[in-house]
């Protein structure tokens, strides 16, 4: 990170990069100005993704919230899902039954390993590392089979519901994770020989960017960038919330806060989720997945359709206006997502639908800290800094 | 005598008792709902209480999680409360220290929405300001940017106050693409 300034010609160049550029990602731009190649300034631009999703929540009730929370974090669906679902069912003062706390945990950490392996795959092939993308990808397929026959869907998941999840886990479930979790070190492993001691890798991402702890504080960074710069902090250990208190799992830190750093926390992350979805598979009780209480969950089908009760129920849960109601108060919720704190902020008046809803996306925070890394580096540093961000532009813009 | 009794068996949190010491005049409200303290604040001392939870060696709420707003619009119980204040700004903290979450509200009276900025304290207040500016009109003095973030420029109006419609008020529609591309 040699400043340029005694290169300083006097000349500037101003680079529009973005919002259409391969290695965004997703449609953000950031100004740079330019003293040849190194970077005198960085202007990041967010908003061209912008879909009123805080808006929406005045509107929509509390169960078809979940479709649009898909929408926020895409790479990991699931993990958006849980947070949500969290905050209302934390602001109704309900506990979900243990089985259905042990398949959101599930869920929500093979999303976790899913959205590094997205990052990974694309951060890498943005350094031109073009087979990294291929293992990664290739990791992330068996993933998102096991997504795809748990929720029906790839990526638009909505698995989880107010008071329980959607379905119990397919037949068979629990060997296809059983078997990715065997496989899946091996396989990262090859990405290690690939990437770790790589010295183009190396000299591309080691003290390239750089943020101190204190500076990454006060930008509010949170997950894997904040780890990465030596703080130990994770929320899952916090304030463990549904059932992370009865797993056992490190939190990876970092010491220089670099992209390097920021590469190497995910590595371990992925690793120690497996981990926990071992410990989950392990200890997976028995029992109902969904709370037993028809003014919140659907009963199920048999009863929907053979008793005038369950009729009833099916219909009050259903029907606009009679859905589930959470007490007047206010409630935020943080979860450890993928990217960093996810925070669902709800005020409720007392009606089916909520007054306020804020979302607290992480991405918004290391996007805005973005050119603090930046300016003194070179225009080549702006990709590799970026995509050690992981900046979605759906959580991003909201 | 019961209830008393309850009462004295649960300590009050650390922050609230020297909060009262020593910012006792800014304080209007002050609750404990799901495990967070929630206080409301005086606009004109927000900054003095912020910087405050934020220095103190022993309370140490060193990371700003969030800044937003609410509409209290179409919530008369909470219009009442704060002498009809429309909008209430809401700072969301952490300290890493005490691993605790602190909720801090400041009224703000719809015929005067400035309230003093933050960044001095967090360079993370930047752009949280900037959304809460765009969204919903406040106006936070000494920002050092305060322009729109997630709306065009040229957007007129704050989309999460309670009176714009769901639907906008025919931006979609009229949208100029030729003067975009000028």
């Amino acid at each position: 990170m040699q400043g340029g300034q005694e290169r300083a010609t006097g000349e500037k160049m101003v680079l529009s990069f973005g919002p259409q550029h391969p290695a965004t990602h997703g449609t953000l731009r950031i100004v740079l100005e330019l003293d040849g190649e190194s970077v005198l300034k960085a202007t990041p631009h967010a908003g061209y993704l912008h879909t009123g999703f805080e808006k929406l929540g005045e509107h929509l009730d509390y169960n078809q919230y979940i479709v649009v929370t898909d929408r926020m974090n895409y790479l990991s669906p699931l993990s958006n899902n849980f947070g949500y679902v969290l905050a209302v069912e934390q602001l109704l003062d309900i506990e979900v039954p243990k089985r259905c706390q042990y398949i959101r945990m599930l869920m929500a950490e093979l999303s976790r390993v899913a959205d590094h392996l997205l990052w990974l795959g694309t951060a890498a092939l943005d350094l031109g590392a073009f087979s990294v993308f291929l293992y990664s990808f290739r990791e992330r397929e068996k993933l998102y089979s096991i997504f795809e026959k748990t929720t029906g869907a790839r990526l638009t998941t909505s698995y989880t519901r107010i008071g329980g999840v959607l379905r119990d886990l397919y037949a068979g479930c629990e060997e296809d994770v059983h078997q990715f979790v065997s496989n899946f070190p091996k396989a990262l492993k090859e990405t290690h020989t690939l990437l770790t001691r790589n010295r183009i890798w190396m000299d591309r991402t080691k003290d390239v960017g750089p943020i101190s702890p204190d500076d990454a504080i006060s930008y509010g960074l949170t997950g894997p960038c904040l780890r990465a710069t030596g703080v130990s902090h994770d929320i899952r250990k916090a304030e463990p919330y549904s059932s992370y208190d009865e797993v056992t799992f490190e939190v990876p830190v970092g010491t220089n806060g670099d992209a390097y750093d920021r590469y190497l926390v995910r590595m371990e992350e992925m690793i120690q989720s497996c981990g926990i979805v071992t410990q989950v598979l392990d200890n997976m009780p028995d029992g109902p997945v969904n709370l037993e209480d028809n003014k919140i969950t659907m009963p199920n089908k048999s009863d929907a359709y053979g008793h005038i009760e369950g009729l009833i129920h099916h219909f009050k849960v259903v029907m606009d206006g009679h859905g589930v109601e959470t007490p007047k108060g206010e409630h935020y919720c943080a979860t450890e997502s993928p990217n960093g704190e996810l925070g669902f902020y709800i005020v409720s008046d007392g009606s089916g639908t909520a007054y306020r809803i804020r979302i607290r996306p992480p991405s918004f925070l290391h996007f805005q800290a973005l050119p603090h890394m930046l300016e003194g580096g070179m225009v080549s540093d702006t990709v590799a800094v970026l995509g050690s961000l992981n900046v979605i532009a759906g959580e991003l813009d909201r | 005598m019961n209830e008393e009794k309850e009462v004295e068996e649960q300590p009050k949190p650390i922050v609230l008792e020297k909060l009262e010491e020593h910012h006792a005049d800014a304080l209007l409200a002050q609750d404990e709902t799901r495990g967070t303290v929630v206080v409301v604040v005086r606009k004109e001392q927000v900054y003095a209480v912020l910087e405050y939870l934020k220095t103190d060696s022993e309370l140490a709420y060193t990371f700003l999680v969030d800044v937003t707003a609410v509409d209290n619009s179409r919530m008369e119980s909470e219009l009442m409360q704060f002498d009809y204040a429309r909008f209430m700004v809401v700072y969301q903290l952490y300290s890493y220290q005490g691993q605790c979450r602190l909720r801090v509200k400041v009224p703000v009276h719809e015929n005067d929405l400035s309230i003093p900025s933050v960044t001095a304290l967090w360079k993370g207040a930047n752009w949280l300001e900037r959304e809460t500016y765009d969204m919903f009109g406040i106006n936070f003095e000494g920002h050092p940017d305060l322009r729109r973030i997630l709306m065009p420029d040229d957007f007129e109006g704050h989309p999460l106050q309670k009176d714009y419609p769901l639907r906008g008020r025919g931006e979609r529609e009229s949208f100029n693409f030729d003067k975009q591309n000028a």
